[in-house]
Parts: C-alpha cells; structure tokens; sequence
C-alpha cells in the first residue's frame, strides 16, 4: 500500500460529487459521463450543447489542475495502446448495454440507493479485478 | 444558456476531483484493482468521498418540485435487474481492467495531452456505435 492517497482521494471524491449534485440541483440531470458521452451524437439538437459543455469542462478541468499543480500527474509509459484501444470498444459497448459505468451507476445510482445500479457496480467491479489479475498475474501481459 | 454554463461548471469540478484524486492516472485504477498485487486501495475513497456528498444531496435536492431550470428531474426510475445490465457492466469491467479507464477518466485525460485518453476515447465511442448497431437487429 506504498502509494494509497487516501486524502486527496477524498477530496477529489467530494468534488465529484458535488459537481453530481450541482448538475441535479440546476439542470435536473445525472452526471453519468458515459451518457452524456454517447448524448452528444445521440440526443435532440437542443441536448447536445449541454453535454457537450460538460465534457469541455472535463478537459478544462484537467488543464486548469495542471496549471495550479504542475507535475503531479505522471502520464503512464509502455503501456500496450492495443489493450488500450480494445478496453475502451468493450468499455463503449458495456457502458450502453449496461445503461451506465462508474459515475452514472456508481456515483449517481448508489447516491440514489438504486438496487440497480449497487448489482452494476458490483459486477463491473468484480470483472474489472478479475481482468487485472489475469492479465498481470497470469498472461503477465503488462 | 444558463444549462450551459452550468454544465461546464460541472465538468470542470468534475475534471479537478477526478484529477486531484488521480484517478486519470490509469496505474491508479490499476493499483486498485489489483487486490493480489501491491493493493491500493484509494479508489474506494474516491467513492466514499463523492457519495458523502452525493448521497445526501441528491435525497435533498429530490425533494424539491423541480430543478432551477429545468421543469423536472430526468432521473431513471428503472429497477429491473436483468440481463443486459448485468452483462453489459461485466464486459465494461472488463474493458475498464484491460485500459485503466473509464469514460470520465479517459475525457479527462485528453486535457493531459494522452495518447492514451485519445485511443480510449475513440475505442468508446467505437464502442457506442457498435452497439448501437447490434441493438437494431
């Protein structure tokens, strides 16, 4: 446990929630990125512009982080792109067939006490520590 | 436009909690999951974290008659456990321990200039489309 953060995990945590509760609060909307994500090229024209905003501010979020606290994220090297690429198509795919990923059923839905989105959440869990440990434990493939 | 703004508000909070915490950093997501290797566990607050917030907010914020500008709520009020639930979140926890991301991480790190976020990003939306095609069927 050389690298557990538990402080700054909690107050990044507690940003993302309050960012879930604003967007609620003002909009009426669930902050699930994947929908929003598939929204954009999805949605009535009137939609669009909204979750369109949101993601911006994501990428804007990511730039003004940077600007007060350079250096403190370190991008990951040789990582194999091609897990990569395929991670993200089951990801794109899970995520719609699921109705959600860990922010909308995660956040979102267990925030809800969504009985729904406590099974998705521990579903994707479950696999997701299960592909870790087969891909690095087993097929030592990273 | 009022919608607007406070959407970007939203993503850019969303944006620094999701950095801060770093969880844009797929090796921490990795560090995570990996409960037989060097175990860390500091997603689990993340979430703690956001559903302190989130968990009583939402109940409160419910309980009004509508959103500030919006006429009403659009929260699901499914509750079926069923099928496509299930296997779709198993095929995205599978995607997200092959990446180290999922969709608001791999956003995110497009403002970090990753290559990564971008392969992620377009595998996602690939993804959608795929989907979205097979549900026709």
């Amino acid at each position: 446990m050389e690298n557990f953060t538990p402080y700054s995990a909690l107050l990044g945590g507690s940003l993302i929630g309050l960012s879930a509760a604003i967007l609620l609060l003002f909009n009426g909307r669930i902050a699930g990125i994947s929908s929003i994500m598939n929204g954009v090229f999805k949605s009535p024209k009137h939609e669009v512009s909204w979750r369109s905003a949101f993601l911006a501010g994501l990428v804007l979020g990511a730039l003004l982080f940077q600007w007060i606290a350079p250096g403190f994220i370190t991008p990951r090297q040789e990582y194999p792109l091609g897990l990569v690429a395929i991670g993200g198509f089951l990801v794109g795919v899970g995520t719609r067939l699921g109705s959600g990923c860990t922010s909308g059923h995660g956040i979102c839905g267990i925030a809800n006490l969504s009985l729904r989105s406590i099974y998705a959440t521990l579903t994707f869990m479950a696999t997701g520590f299960i592909t870790v440990f087969l891909i690095r434990h087993v097929f030592s493939l990273t | 436009m009022s919608k607007i703004i406070i959407a970007l508000l939203c993503g850019v909070i969303f944006g620094l909690g999701l950095s801060l915490s770093q969880m844009v950093n797929p090796n921490k997501v990795l560090a995570f999951l990996d409960i037989s290797g060097n175990w860390d566990p500091s997603l689990a607050f993340v979430m703690m974290g956001a559903l302190a917030v989130a968990l009583p907010a939402f109940r409160f914020i419910q309980k009004r008659r509508q959103p500030v500008f919006e006429d009403g709520f659009h929260v699901t009020h499914k509750t079926a456990i069923d099928k496509p639930l299930l296997s779709g979140a198993a095929i995205f926890g599978i995607g997200w321990g092959m990446s180290g991301y999922c969709p608001g991480p791999a956003v995110t790190s497009l403002g970090f200039g990753s290559m990564e976020g971008l392969v992620m990003v377009a595998g996602i939306y690939a993804g959608f489309f795929a989907e979205r095609f097979f549900a026709k069927k």
